[in-house]
């Protein structure tokens, strides 16, 4: 690792109070990205992957959450920052580009109003004419073919995967040093999400900016990120490389998401196995650990410890690698017994390895 | 664009004829005949439906010819000029003509073009107060929904729109320019004569219409607002950088108008066909008191006008909202 970390989250908590009681959105997360690095952060619905990130661009409404923590930004807090100032990072510095493009984008405005509109307002002295000139560019930069004409276009007029094109060249509109991608191809067909994360990534070589990537899809993790970060119920639960969480998983949450990955060109014995239960109440967590009750290897922990304690983030068996889990022996465990289950090629291929 | 307006409008003259037969069927066809109305009202009640009188004014009005006669005649005054016979007196009639009033013989036509410049000076003033008033409110109501502003304002209208329309005039009326003062008497002055004459002898009609009438609207906007504010291009417009005032205005505010205009636009469609409380309570000789009116005692001529203002008034503001629509929507397609 090198350079300064660019977005620096530390113990960042997020809540919201409601009627019901007080939401724990997400609970003492920490994690660094440098520019030219990728992050992905990992979860399913519910998990605060997203409240997170929102939290990162001020987009909570600050009467309707409660931000604890510090997220520094290039070196600037930014918790607690002045509405106007949090304005100008927004879009400028700190893009996001989202989920849907077809809701994310105005279905009223042209395609390059919008995209002249995101420019404009972080260069206050650019003319119409300028801001549609740029809007031009960075659509023929993320690959829409005969951009000074679809330019005049309304979203509903795009493709599914040219909207997110378009949703892009938006939040790169102003260079930004850090985006933030909110599951950006969860909306879009298998082979245009090949696309668009190709895109993705050429545009990081070329700008060489620190990428933040929401998702659910582990897939898009091993072809995107330089770290992983796995969270569940508000927390982070395991973080280290991207290759090493992949190939080392230490923690039995991570190993459910590894095998309810279908493996098309893996062991046709293989089998997808699903995690059991629903996800927890973020209302009323449960007591320990938050995964304790879907955990099948919580049994081999002494005691009723992940019951009542909850495991601290700590430096698991092997180095640069965070876990949260009571399991001592869970290399061990990976490799004996849940390997085996999902991919039985692989089990053999590392028992080989390790011998 | 154009070849939609052709066929809206077609389709709405047709709508409009459609309307003005059966006015005229049930006229003929009604319960009641229109000439004992009549009969009895000249009469002082010495008419009854065995009675020859009854046969004369059945004769007179044109009741005894077949329906389609009638509206044939009816229809074919309103691009030619005709005389109307009533008795041995002839009326003339010019085109176009909706023929003569039963109560005293004026022409439709003439009384019409005297009263619906009340009317629309009512209809326009009170619908523009609907949307200045009601859609700010509601949309500052959503900004803050949830807090205390939000409730008392919309507990506020609640309260306001549950009293009578009617009382709500009557007492403004009672207190504000008859016992006080406060605003200058309702009256109808022409425009062209007196902008200002105009302007204030209808200042508290308006607000009194506008005020009542914008509490639903601070009620559409704001429920509409508040589903338009949780949108994902609206936190698109906020991850953008723009300014508060700009993510509401342009990105929410359009949005949310869109809903608005449907009621809107059959809302003034109604105002234009007449307010009938606001003419009778406020004295206004409007196109719905002349209407009510004309209904008490089946003066079918003038009953056929208030429909035919009130379906062409319907038919217009239904192509307008479709005009309106495609404007803020571009998905809108008029075809």
């Amino acid at each position: 690792m090198s350079g300064d970390p660019y977005l620096e989250v530390t113990d960042l908590s997020v809540r919201f109070p409601t009627s019901d009681g007080l939401v724990q959105a997400v609970n003492g997360l920490t994690y660094s990205v440098e520019l030219g690095k990728t992050l992905g952060i990992v979860g399913e619905s519910g998990s605060g992957k997203s409240v997170s990130s929102m939290a990162v661009l001020g987009l909570h409404d600050p009467k309707a959450a409660r931000i604890e923590g510090s997220i520094k930004v290039g070196g600037t807090e930014v918790v607690g920052l002045a509405e106007d100032k949090m304005r100008s990072l927004r879009g400028n510095s700190v893009a996001m580009i989202f989920q849907d493009a077809l809701a994310a984008l105005h279905p009223f405005y042209k395609i390059g109003a919008q995209l002249g509109e995101a420019y404009q307002v972080h260069h206050p002295k650019a003319s119409k004419k300028e801001a549609r000139k740029r809007s031009i560019e960075m659509l023929e930069r993320v690959g829409i073919p005969q951009p000074d004409r679809r330019v005049d276009d309304y979203p509903h007029q795009f493709s599914g995967g040219m909207r997110q094109r378009a949703m892009i060249a938006m939040g790169l509109i102003n260079d930004p040093s850090l985006l933030i991608a909110d599951e950006p191809t969860t909306a879009l067909d298998v082979t245009v999400q090949a696309q668009i994360l190709d895109l993705l990534q050429d545009l990081q070589r070329e700008f060489n900016s620190a990428i933040v990537i929401i998702t659910h899809d582990l897939g898009v993790v091993a072809e995107m990120a330089d770290d992983v970060l796995v969270m569940y119920g508000g927390r982070c639960v395991e973080y280290g490389a991207c290759k090493e969480i992949l190939t080392h998983p230490e923690m039995p949450y991570t190993w459910g998401l590894l095998s309810s990955v279908p493996d098309v060109t893996g062991d046709p014995n293989a089998r997808m196995i699903p995690i059991p239960g629903n996800p927890p109440s973020l209302l009323d967590p449960p007591p320990g650990c938050a995964f304790h009750p879907r955990c099948v290897h919580s049994s081999k922990v002494p005691g009723d410890l992940c019951a009542t304690t909850l495991p601290e983030l700590t430096v698991g068996a092997r180095q640069g690698h965070l876990k949260r889990c009571h399991l001592v022996d869970s290399e061990t465990i990976y490799a004996t017994e849940v390997l085996p289950e999902v991919a039985p090629d692989l089990a053999i291929h590392l028992a080989e390895e390790n011998r | 664009m154009f070849s939609f307006l052709v066929k809206r409008l077609l389709s709405g003259a047709m709508i409009v004829v459609l309307v003005s037969m059966m006015v005229f069927l049930l006229f003929f066809y009604g319960p009641k005949s229109p000439a004992l109305e009549l009969c009895r009202r000249d009469t002082h009640g010495r008419c009854g439906e065995t009675s020859p009188r009854l046969e004369q004014y059945e004769e007179r009005l044109g009741y005894n010819n077949p329906v389609y006669s009638e509206y044939g005649k009816w229809a074919k005054g309103l691009v030619q000029d005709r005389t109307i016979y009533i008795g041995s007196t002839g009326y003339k009639c010019e085109a176009p003509c909706l023929g003569l009033s039963y109560r005293d013989r004026t022409l439709v036509t003439d009384q019409l073009k005297e009263r619906f410049p009340i009317t629309l000076s009512l209809a326009v003033g009170a619908s523009l107060l609907y949307l200045m008033i009601g859609v700010p409110i509601g949309v500052l109501a959503a900004r803050r929904r949830g807090s205390f502003a939000d409730k008392a304002l919309v507990s506020s209208t609640l309260v306001f729109s549950s009293i009578p329309y009617y009382l709500v005039a009557l007492l403004s009326m009672l207190l504000l320019t008859l016992s006080t003062h406060v605003f200058p008497t309702v009256a109808y002055h022409p425009f062209l004569d007196n902008p200002f004459k105009w302007f204030s002898g209808f200042l508290l009609v308006w607000l009194v219409m506008g005020l009542y009438g914008a509490t639903a609207y601070t009620r559409y906007s704001r429920g509409s607002m508040v589903e338009v504010l949780n949108e994902d291009y609206v936190r698109t417009a906020k991850a953008k950088g723009l300014k508060d005032r700009v993510v509401v205005i342009r990105h929410a505010l359009r949005s949310a108008l869109v809903p608005v205009v449907t009621i809107f636009g059959l809302d003034v469609a109604f105002l234009l066909s007449g307010t009938v409380f606001t003419e009778q309570i406020f004295d206004l000789d409007g196109i719905g008191k002349w209407g009510l009116e004309a209904t008490y005692i089946k003066d079918l001529p003038v009953v056929q006008a208030t429909a035919l203002v009130l379906a062409v008034a319907v038919v217009m503001a239904n192509i307008i909202v479709d005009i309106v629509y495609s404007v803020l929507d571009p998905r809108v397609r008029l075809s």
